[in-house]
């Protein structure tokens, strides 16, 4: 694991540029890491700002309907931003302020890491600009208003698929044009080392939280955990205190959009090739010439033709399955949760929940299924209207 | 033979860059036997790629200009072995990593050797991430390029030292394109690189104006020249040649 690298994936493919840069935040991450003051006022943001530890929830209607495992669901939703996202976003805006930054920049798909950027912007007094692709700011134009209520900047990306692979790419050349003041708060755990990890890192709290739940409610380790994965930040975080755990199964549920075989998909691990993209050695969706696929789901979170290099390196040893999920299993899940648990999910999420739908039937009653709820739906509820055909005003 | 070293033998270095494919190959093609003949020392084909995240939105534009008129890594190599049957011009592709380990690194550097390309400039493959590149450039003689920029400070050292071919200086913060100003970090870049080796140093990004590569190449061995370019080209498309011609005419001289 040494530079960066988890196997072959990972690295640090950026313009020189940026080197300083990244070189420098790996320096003050690993003082900070072990720093107490540091550790001490994150756990502070983290219990009393963002609201943790999140609940562990018995889904036990969920659990009688599909007469298999026990489900649990770790309610990341309930988080004050409504995801996973801000566990990730006040570690490093916290960072950026220790490093003397004023200024952080960020990409967002669905609009969940733009909201909890700016957020923790707004809560620590530093200047805060978003990318997010054209495509994404009609589709999540709500998230775009509450960007711009918290204080911060939204830049609507026009280049390219106008989703979040170009947010990606118009936030690193901004990055290159102003790096003396400013942090790329990067959302996933993807992109140049040491971005994966220190992501990683900061999300990890879902898992230990889940490990110590499960076994004060149920006295034992779960059989399966389940959680969505685009870049595949909200999984890392799940996954990461259980990879040590064998008799743990670790499933990513990537977007497969209208299908694994139509060209219409965002599943990487599916019908994706090992490529460098973004920073990064990992797989990716594209073309024989190494061009990026312009993938699709009806998820903007997860509308991302690549995979964190760690997922890529699990994959490769077998530690992790990613399944792919259609957009349609998605919505019928989305719908599901809220008229069985009077839980409403972000869309993202819904892709977990599909396969639990799946996966639990073919499980033991004596059997546990933890599924990673990483976000809420309230942002969605327009758009699978329009899936269904309806038109409603946000 | 790597004619690399040739790049620097005839006064001040003048180095366009072009997207190959754009608007069509047949294009590029007539655009390397044109600049050759007014001047061109080195020049840069750029590889189209679908996410070039070092370029701003002139060069994004060609890039996307060539893929969508079906430009591939096998045509432009095609394209280069027709160019050698008859013009000698040094030639270095630029692109992203992505394209050409997919393409398969030891293939493409076979490739550019068999086809006579001397180097390659890859912007997202820094000083760290080299060994990804090297030892397949170093099989075929392809020059793998190094950049320095203005954030590079104690890392120039090091760089230089293990650099080959030339150096290419980035002028300026950000993405490519035209600036109305360059930094004047330029001078200190190449005086740090100088004093570790002996190696000519190319100045790119940003360079647009007669008076800017004068200016340059006052402090530099040569001057790269590429979104005021390839704007021409999206300005005129098929019936760019001419004006990229006089361009490359007046921009050599202005520098000799």
């Amino acid at each position: 694991m040494s530079n960066g690298h988890f196997g072959i994936h990972g690295g640090q493919y950026i313009p020189e540029t940026l080197m300083n840069a990244v070189l420098e935040l790996e320096d003050a991450y690993y003082h900070y890491k072990n720093d107490p003051g540091f550790q001490e006022e994150l756990t502070e943001l983290l219990n009393n700002y963002a609201g943790r530890p999140s609940l562990l929830y018995f889904a036990e209607k969920m659990t009688g309907d599909l007469k298999g495992a026990k489900i649990y669901l770790k309610r990341e939703d309930l988080n004050h931003t409504g995801s996973h996202k801000i566990n990730n976003v006040l570690g490093q805006v916290l960072l950026a302020k220790r490093m003397g930054k004023t200024r952080v920049i960020a990409e967002t798909g669905a609009g969940q890491h733009g909201v909890a950027t700016a957020t923790a912007a707004a809560l620590m007094g530093l200047d805060c600009e978003i990318f997010m692709g054209k495509e994404d700011t009609e589709r999540q134009r709500l998230n775009v208003y509450r960007m711009e209520l918290l204080g911060a900047q939204v830049h609507a990306v026009t280049s390219g698929t106008r989703t979040l692979k170009d947010a990606v790419n118009e936030t690193m050349r901004e990055w290159t044009n102003r790096v003396a003041d400013t942090h790329y708060v990067l959302g996933s755990v993807m992109g140049p080392h040491p971005f994966p990890t220190i992501v990683r890192d900061f999300q990890s709290v879902i898992g230990r939280e889940v490990k110590q739940q499960v076994l004060q409610k149920e006295g034992r380790l779960p059989d399966a955990l389940l959680a969505c994965v685009g870049g595949g930040s909200n999984a890392m975080g799940i996954f990461y205190d259980f990879i040590e755990e064998p008799g743990v199964r670790l499933i990513g549920c990537e977007a497969a959009g209208r299908g694994v075989d139509t060209a219409e998909t965002a599943a990487t691990m599916a019908t994706g090739t090992t490529g460098i993209f973004h920073g990064m050695k990992s797989y990716f969706c594209q073309d024989q010439y190494g061009q990026i696929a312009p993938v699709y789901s009806i998820s903007a979170g997860l509308d991302y033709p690549g995979i964190g290099p760690e997922h890529a390196h699990l994959y490769d040893t077998g530690r992790a399955e990613y399944v792919p999920v259609t957009d349609n299993e998605a919505v019928e899940a989305f719908e599901y949760l809220s008229r069985t648990e009077g839980i409403i999910p972000a869309v993202e999420s819904a892709h977990a929940v599909a396969y639990a739908r799946k996966l639990a039937p073919t499980m033991g009653k004596d059997q546990i299924l933890v599924v990673n709820l990483s976000g809420r739906g309230d942002k969605d509820v327009a758009a699978i209207a329009r899936y269904r055909g309806e038109q409603i005003d946000e | 033979m790597n004619k690399l070293p040739q790049v620097f033998t005839n006064g001040k270095a003048f180095i366009p860059f072009i997207t190959a494919g754009d608007p069509e190959l047949e294009v590029t093609e007539q655009l390397v036997y044109r600049m050759a003949e007014a001047g061109a020392d080195l020049i840069e084909l750029g590889i189209p790629f679908s996410d070039p995240i070092a370029e701003g939105p002139v060069i994004q534009e060609a890039d996307n200009r060539a893929l969508a008129a079906g430009t591939t890594t096998d045509k432009i190599f095609a394209m280069v072995a027709r160019i050698r049957q008859c013009c000698q011009v040094p030639i270095a592709f630029m692109t992203y990593v992505n394209p050409i380990f997919t393409y398969g690194t030891e293939r493409f550097m076979k490739n550019c050797r068999d086809v006579g390309v001397d180097a390659v400039i890859v912007p997202d493959v820094p000083f760290e991430e080299k060994q990804e590149l090297l030892p397949f450039c170093s099989t075929y003689e392809v020059d793998l390029i190094s950049m320095i920029a203005p954030t590079s400070n104690r890392r120039i050292r090091k760089i230089a030292a293990e650099a080959q071919g030339f150096i290419y200086c980035v002028s300026s913060l950000g993405v490519t394109g035209v600036r109305r100003e360059l930094s004047n970090e330029v001078e200190q870049m190449i005086k740090l690189v100088k004093e570790v080796k002996d190696i000519p140093c190319a100045v790119g990004f940003g360079i647009s104006t007669s008076e800017q590569a004068r200016q340059m190449a006052r402090l530099a061995d040569g001057v790269i020249v590429g979104s005021a370019i390839v704007k021409i080209i999206g300005q005129y498309g098929a019936d760019c040649v001419p004006y990229v011609v006089e361009y490359v005419r007046s921009m050599k001289k202005a520098i000799e």
